[in-house]
């Protein structure tokens, strides 16, 4: 069977180390097969001459921020490249790293991916990795919703950042996205395999105790709940939650347990768009409990908690909110 | 439907995945396929009474959505169902509704 060609997208605010990290990455033997795609904003790219490697797998797309020219531009740069590497014109690479203008947002990206009739049938999303910059935080809506949807998080400039404001900026981050490992750039080596790495490989990991949430409307929680779920039912509470709310599910991910499958299954969904579920060989720990976690626009988790549970036909008390997983290191390395 | 563009035939149904070794799905084989869309049926159909409607499949292939009154619209999968729901009963399909999560657990096992 033909191997998907997982598209990793590195997204991040203007100015937050994009490129800086995508150098270091490059250098990494782990990205040797990879071919790069890079989006910048403005009429004329400067990025792509940061990176020191620029050759017939690079491209560079020029017309302006990748979520307006999402449909056209993207897709058939990417097809392209394909058709290159099919004729042998290019390497056959093994990976495709988009490196997206920072006032992108990543959801059309995504999107483009997973949905474009033939993309969708050589290339598969890998993680999403977004770069916060710890000098200048969050703050845009762009740059709260590239944190919420990002898979691996590379904090950058803690080097000159106030100690108390990254320590600060951290627990901003778990709140948003608590189950991202996240790297410290600055002080930390870049472990290009496990950021690029299989996202489903560390599961889910520590969610914080609920706390007001300090950008306004967005927030997560997680959920946990004993035995087996009914697979189809919890298909239709997704596809209907995801119909109506979708726009303000910025994230759900989580590992089920399935009546009838011994092992777990992974599923992960950034707004409308959910990726093929994952069958998990084996548990990650003892723990057999079903988990979701949700980061969510506005959307109180005692809705969600409740209607979940009368789909399943669960009792609401099953249900347990809050700090339910096991507590995580915040350094990558660790998981 | 894709959620983005909203082209026929733009998007793969997550829960009907193609199989492909890691994935799960249940769109595996005939036999497997048509005692998922038999069971899919019987779930959707605890919710969709809720608005009036009914499910039905039709030839393994697409799903039947009608209204009481007859009114009905084919669907291919569960992506494509809550929007024509929306359209034939005229107002929003919400899980979190707490009239039909109240349905719901009454109804419950």
């Amino acid at each position: 069977m033909t191997e998907f060609i997982p598209v990793n997208l590195i997204t991040g605010f203007l100015g937050s180390g994009k490129t800086t990290l995508l150098q270091r990455l490059l250098a990494d033997p782990a990205l040797a097969d990879t071919a790069v795609l890079i989006n910048e904003f403005g009429e004329v790219g400067l990025d792509h001459h940061l990176l020191e490697r620029i050759d017939e797998t690079m491209v560079l797309l020029k017309s302006g921020c990748l979520c307006c020219t999402i449909r056209g531009e993207l897709s058939e740069a990417i097809k392209e490249l394909y058709s290159k590497r099919e004729r042998g014109l290019v390497p056959s690479f093994r990976r495709l790293v988009v490196e997206s203008t920072g006032l992108a947002d990543p959801f059309p990206i995504l999107s483009t991916v997973q949905a474009d009739p033939v993309l969708r049938h050589h290339f598969r999303l890998g993680n999403v990795i977004t770069t916060v910059d710890a000098v200048n935080g969050l703050g845009r809506p762009e740059s709260i919703k590239q944190v919420a949807v990002a898979d691996r998080l590379v904090l950058t400039k803690t080097d000159i950042a106030d100690a108390a404001a990254v320590e600060a900026l951290i627990a901003e981050l778990r709140i948003l996205n608590p189950d991202a490992p996240l790297l410290i750039a600055a002080e930390e080596k870049i472990d290009a395999a496990a950021l690029i790495g299989d996202r489903f490989r560390s599961a889910l990991r520590a969610v914080p105790a609920p706390r007001e949430a300090p950008h306004g409307s967005v927030h997560s929680f997680s959920l946990a709940f004993e035995g087996a779920l009914d697979w189809t039912m919890f298909g239709i509470w997704l596809t209907m939650l995801l119909h109506r709310h979708g726009t303000a599910v910025l994230r759900v991910k989580g590992i089920l347990n399935v009546a009838g499958t011994p092992t777990p299954v992974a599923v992960h969904g950034v707004q409308h768009l959910v990726h093929p579920p994952v069958h998990m060989a084996a548990w990650p720990e003892e723990d057999r409990r079903s988990r979701l976690v949700f980061i969510v626009d506005g959307l109180e988790r005692e809705a969600i908690e409740r209607s979940l549970a009368a789909f399943l036909g669960l009792p609401a008390s099953s249900i347990a909110t809050g700090r339910v997983l096991a507590p995580g290191d915040r350094k990558i390395a660790n998981y | 439907m894709c959620a983005l563009c909203g082209v026929l035939g733009g998007a793969g149904d997550w829960t009907d995945a193609a199989a492909r070794p890691g994935l799960f799905t249940r769109n595996v084989d005939a036999l497997q396929r048509r005692r998922e869309r038999i069971n899919r049926v019987a779930c959707a159909q605890r919710v969709l009474a809720f608005y009036g409607l009914t499910l039905s499949d039709w030839q393994g292939a697409s799903f039947l959505l009608s209204t009481q009154t007859g009114k009905t619209e084919l669907v291919d999968g569960l992506t494509h169902l809550w929007s024509a729901a929306e359209r034939l009963i005229g107002r929003p399909c919400d899980p979190l509704d707490p009239s039909l999560v109240a349905r719901l657990e009454a109804t419950g096992d």
